[in-house]
């Protein structure tokens, strides 16, 4: 049974779609990823589905329950880790999840345990008592990532959970999150535009651009699409018709000063490669990545920071700004 | 599939108004500076205005301070009540409004839960008022004044009912706020007229014809009106009259409250 379904779901503001007429399903226990460069209408599908935003047109429905009919039941249902930190900094650790039990009617004993647990899982029993305005981004990062996980929701929604922070810190929480699927079989709608990240963790995911739909897939297939390897030249008067002359190239491209050469198994064709097409400044072969299957849908690259920058960046500049 | 089946129960409502009154509470004890402010201001108004004023006013029965004492409690009241609504606001720009709107509570709750807060931290602000105000009447600073517990208790009661409809309004007026400064400007159009009108600092059948009907439109009038009524005995209206227009406009900005806090966005 699909545990989310999307129809039509469309957001509009003034002459701005957000999101236009998303239709999809997703399966109980998936790891289901959501990509797509800044502004594409990730974190849009994902406040509609959190009840945040009400869509313009187009039904969506999250374990069985309407989001605009039963949006209580729905919120019943899910946990979210947001992009921006939205924990109580004045309040401790502990005291932010107490909230979070109280606020999900959690029985006092049993809230109590869940408390234990995830502060357990995400390594913070230790400052659990300490106000959450001293904790670094990675901590705070990760106290909201236990409250997401505290009512054990059926559906984890997590919004660029790892945006801004350390590739360590990133990795401890991806363990973290595997874990809670392989346990929970908690079904994870992932938004990132980390590539690497979406590709090893996701078994499905959709690319989308300019709140459209324009590949949906598991990681395997959509890199097949792109097929092979990748050869990157930088070159000032690329031969292209040359290299096409070769016969082993299956996809040749020009854009902003490189040429993108899609090849089966390059690391063989590499010196035929050069020979043909003239002068080379720099050459690079890697296999075909989520980020080039990204430019084979959009092309255009995907860019791994945001221009507003990550949270982290963000909360100490609201926080100087209130002192 | 309709709304009926997406209801919560009773006790799940109550717990998601504690949650919420849980937080204001514990953000309330940490943040002592806002405590001391609320206790200062009405004593500098009652000894340096009430003091240096009330040699020239002459009011039958009571010496000038004591005649606004209630005025000053009901002021006080007024400031940290309205004033509570920047916290939405600022919830909002935190991004922790998300975590409460996305939690299975109703946005009635979330506002009852913010109100009984709000109206929290303005009356442990006037336990201290009122019996810091018993000290100083025992200690001869405002002769007239007689704060005995079950007057205290009294006014109490009459403020818990004053606050809840002002933090009300404060809330009403965050709601539609996107920021801090904009809250300021828009609650200083309904704090100074509030008080200046209210007869915190005059009494209320000296005023000239032409003004009457502002002072009367004033829901804190009646609230000065009963805590005078409570705290000195005499009253421009009857302490009945003072206590049932305050609970009808209670009713009236909570239901108000509940339909701003349903059309508010993040």
């Amino acid at each position: 049974m699909a545990i989310i379904a999307l129809d039509q779901l469309t957001k509009r503001y003034d002459e701005l779609v957000a999101v236009d007429d998303l239709t999809l399903n997703v399966e109980d226990g998936e790891f289901f990823g959501l990509l797509g460069p800044n502004g594409a209408g990730k974190t849009t599908t994902l406040m509609m589905l959190t009840t945040l935003l009400r869509p313009t047109s187009g039904h969506a429905w999250v374990n069985g329950y309407d989001l605009v009919r039963q949006p209580l039941s729905v919120r019943k249902s899910i946990g979210i880790v947001f992009q921006d930190p939205s924990s109580d900094d004045t309040l401790t650790g502990y005291e932010n999840l107490k909230l979070h039990g109280l606020l999900y009617h959690m029985p006092a004993p049993l809230r109590e345990r869940r408390i234990r647990e995830v502060l357990e899982l995400v390594d913070l029993t230790a400052r659990k008592d300490t106000i959450v305005k001293h904790y670094s981004g990675g901590m705070r990062r990760r106290l909201e990532l236990a409250r997401g996980l505290m009512h054990r929701p059926k559906v984890l929604f997590l919004d660029e959970p790892t945006l801004g922070l350390d590739p360590q810190s990133r990795e401890h929480i991806w363990a973290y999150v595997e874990r809670l699927v392989a346990e929970e079989r908690t079904t994870v709608i992932l938004t990132t535009h980390y590539m690497e990240e979406a590709d090893r963790l996701c078994n499905r995911l959709a690319i989308i651009d300019h709140g459209c739909i324009v590949a949906l897939d598991t990681p395997d297939n959509l890199k097949r699409v792109v097929g092979g390897d990748v050869v990157t030249l930088r070159c000032a008067s690329p031969n292209l018709d040359a290299v096409r002359a070769l016969g082993i190239v299956d996809k040749a491209e020009q854009r902003d000063g490189l040429v993108y050469l899609t090849v089966r198994d390059a690391k063989s064709h590499v010196a035929a490669i050069l020979q043909a097409i003239g002068s080379v400044e720099s050459v690079e072969v890697h296999p075909a990545s989520l980020n080039d299957v990204f430019i084979h849908y959009t092309g255009r690259e995907m860019r791994d920071t945001g221009e507003e920058g990550g949270w982290a960046e963000r909360t100490m500049r609201y926080r100087s700004s209130t002192k | 599939m309709g709304r009926a089946h997406d209801a919560l129960s009773l006790q799940h409502e109550i717990t998601g108004i504690g949650a919420v009154w849980y937080r204001e509470w514990k953000v309330f004890v940490r943040e002592k500076s806002r405590i001391v402010a609320s206790i200062v201001n009405p004593f500098l108004w009652l000894f340096v205005f009430g003091g240096g004023l009330g040699r020239s006013v002459s009011i039958p029965g009571v010496d000038y301070q004591a005649f606004i004492f209630p005025g000053i409690l009901a002021q006080a009241t007024l400031f940290s009540s309205i004033f509570f609504g920047v916290y939405i606001v600022w919830d909002r720009k935190i991004d922790f409004l998300k975590e409460v709107l996305v939690a299975p509570i109703t946005r009635t709750s979330v506002f009852l839960g913010k109100v009984v807060g709000g109206a929290t931290d303005s009356l442990v602000q006037s336990l201290i008022l009122l019996v810091l105000g018993a000290v100083a009447a025992r200690a001869g600073w405002i002769p007239t004044l007689q704060l005995t517990p079950g007057r205290i208790a009294s006014a109490l009661l009459i403020l818990a009912l004053t606050t809840s409809a002002l933090v009300s309004v404060g809330l009403i007026i965050g709601s539609f706020m996107e920021s801090p400064e904009g809250f300021q400007l828009v609650s200083s159009f309904v704090l100074f007229p509030a008080f200046f009108l209210s007869g915190a600092l005059f009494p209320v059948g000296q005023v000239p014809a032409w003004l009457r009907p502002l002072v009367y439109a004033d829901p804190l009038t009646y609230a000065v009106d009963a805590l005078r009524a409570v705290i000195l005995g005499t009253s421009h209206f009857t302490l009945a009259a003072d206590v049932g227009v305050l609970a009808a406009f209670l009713v009236m900005v909570v239901g108000v409250g509940s339909w701003a806090f349903r059309r508010m966005s993040i």
